[in-house]
């Protein structure tokens, strides 16, 4: 016999950044710019913290809400850095990973039939985590004329007037966009005048490199309608160590606090100390890697204008989102350039609509690396010139 | 502030090329040319060397780290006999520091023999030194804000979300 799998599952396929990744991984002379972490490891004093608190004995369950020191620290911390007041007793969960938290909004607010309204091209796990949740997705596609901005013209287009939730994420993965105050000014009235629940991944909001990162949670009348996501993966470079939080109001989060009480009980102990640690003493830490990420930013950017691939000048997040010349689709374009070169970006097409005939290409690896992949992209180019001029009849 | 920032893309890794340089800063390339030429000229930037981790080479390097004390007097200054000692090429760094002692000396030389000798024959007799320890390296871990000896895998899945 075989267990039955149930529908929801069955109708989710595997990612398309799988498949990708295990071509990628037949092949051991590969340059990867396809990597979606960090490449700085863990700020030495955030695992130093982790190693003692092992050392103490201390690997007992934390409150389910996580610990309090570490539910404070996050308090002061959102609140210096990006103007976010939650209370740590009833407005803060700590998550395994801001994923479980992304997961858990999307159980405690989304009922059977409802819609959710996902800007894209985004993270891979949105949709999935709608399906899961028994929701529907309604696609928002955002444009590279817009510099990959969210628009109401584009809400309005797609019929999210009509959802239920948005979810939205700035500093964004795949494309590098941010939004500015100005920019979500629009998007939060659209919220407000129909009433939609804003879910905001906001897991990048330090690695932001034109001015700071506004939360729409701050905008007038957002607080009540949002529940803000980040965690510790990227700006603490602590993807492995999985924690993550949610802001949100005190309802909202006593009923993502309810699921996430019987699923995950608390979020792991060792990592809470690394975290607590990390945002006492890891500002620098954080400040030295985004000038790294910024140098290279810049560095990726201005190579890519150099060899002639267009590509919005992305502000945030480690990603820049070329476009692939004309008559290749990204798909061809990736797996072609893996074959022939050894360089690995992944095709926009995984991340939904709007990201047609672009690369992710993530600069969270070395200098060395990223000018030996752009090399070798660049010869790529002058090698397919012709395919690429004459693909189209 | 550019000055800043070149002098900090440089300290990072000093064969970074001009072209690179202004890609990662957004400045022209003349600009960097020009801010590397002024840093040289004013004598921020004194010279440019690789980091070494002498373990990786068969050949021997002893190193040592030498403590100084010395007596001054009115016709003697730590100026002066700082520029006694730093004129032999076998003193690699020569620094006036607070504390037990006074001098921090670096010698390098090819033998323990060698540095030893340099030590008793060359510094121990400056008329000033009243006191020499000498401590030589055994391994060094880190020179120069690297981290020496094998450097972390990246054992990240090549391909992630």
């Amino acid at each position: 016999m075989t267990i039955d799998l149930s529908e929801r599952v069955e109708s989710v396929g595997p990612s398309g950044i799988r498949r990708f990744f295990e071509i990628a991984e037949e092949r051991d002379d590969v340059i990867s710019l396809g990597v979606g972490e960090p490449d700085f490891s863990t700020p030495w004093a955030a695992r130093d913290a982790a190693i003692a608190s092992l050392e103490q004995g201390k690997t007992s369950y934390t409150a389910n809400r996580g610990k309090r020191e570490l539910r404070e620290a996050i308090s002061g911390y959102v609140d210096d850095r990006f103007d976010l007041e939650y209370g740590a007793d009833e407005e803060i969960l700590v998550t395994a990973g801001a994923s479980e938290a992304v997961d858990l909004a999307f159980r405690a607010v989304v009922d059977p039939g409802d819609t959710v309204a996902i800007a894209q091209p985004s993270y891979i796990s949105y949709e999935p985590g709608v399906i899961f949740a028994g929701g529907e997705v309604l696609p928002v596609p955002t444009r590279e004329e817009d510099d990959f901005r969210l628009t109401v013209s584009q809400l309005e287009a797609a019929g999210a007037a009509d959802a239920d939730v948005l979810v939205i994420c700035y500093p964004n993965n795949p494309t590098g966009a941010i939004m500015t105050r100005e920019d979500l000014e629009p998007v939060a009235a659209f919220a407000r005048e129909n009433d939609l629940t804003v879910l905001a991944d906001e897991i990048y909001a330090e690695l932001t490199y034109d001015g700071e990162h506004t939360s729409i949670a701050t905008l007038e009348g957002m607080r009540e309608r949002t529940i803000v996501f980040n965690g510790f993966s990227k700006a603490h470079a602590m993807t492995g160590l999985r924690l993550g939080y949610a802001l949100g109001p005190a309802e909202t989060i006593g009923a993502m606090n309810r699921i996430h009480q019987y699923t995950m009980l608390s979020a792991p102990t060792t990592p809470q100390y690394a975290a607590l640690e990390a945002l006492d003493t890891c500002a620098d830490d954080v400040r030295e890697m985004v000038e790294q990420y910024d140098r290279r930013r810049r560095f990726v950017l201005s190579r890519f204008r150099e060899i002639g691939m267009p590509c919005f000048e992305a502000k945030g997040a480690f990603y820049v989102f070329p476009e692939v010349p004309s008559g290749w689709s990204s798909e061809e374009f990736a797996e072609t350039l893996l074959e022939e070169q050894g360089v690995a970006a992944v095709p926009g097409d995984v991340f939904g609509e709007g990201a047609a005939g672009h690369l992710r290409v993530s600069y969270a690896t070395g200098l060395e690396d990223l000018k030996e992949a752009l090399n070798r992209i660049e010869a790529f180019l002058e090698e397919h010139e012709p395919i690429a001029s004459s693909a189209d009849p | 502030m550019s000055e800043r920032e070149v002098l900090e893309l440089l300290r990072e890794n000093a064969r970074y090329s001009t072209a690179d340089i202004a890609r990662m800063t957004d400045l022209e390339e003349s600009a960097v040319e020009a801010t590397i030429e002024s840093l040289e000229e004013a004598g921020v930037i004194c010279g440019y060397q690789p980091v070494v981790d002498w373990d990786e080479l068969e050949d021997e390097r002893v190193r040592a780290e030498v403590e100084l004390n010395v007596m001054l007097d009115r016709e003697t200054g730590y100026g002066d006999i700082a520029e006694r000692l730093a004129r032999f090429p076998q003193v690699t760094a020569l620094r006036l520091v607070s504390g037990d002692y006074d001098f921090d000396m670096e010698v390098e030389g090819d033998s323990i023999r060698e540095v030893s000798q340099f030590i008793s024959e060359k510094v121990a007799p400056v008329p000033e030194i009243t006191q020499t320890v000498t401590h030589y390296v055994m391994t060094s871990y880190k020179e120069n804000g690297i981290e020496l000896g094998d450097g972390d895998d990246d054992d990240r899945l090549s391909v992630s979300p």
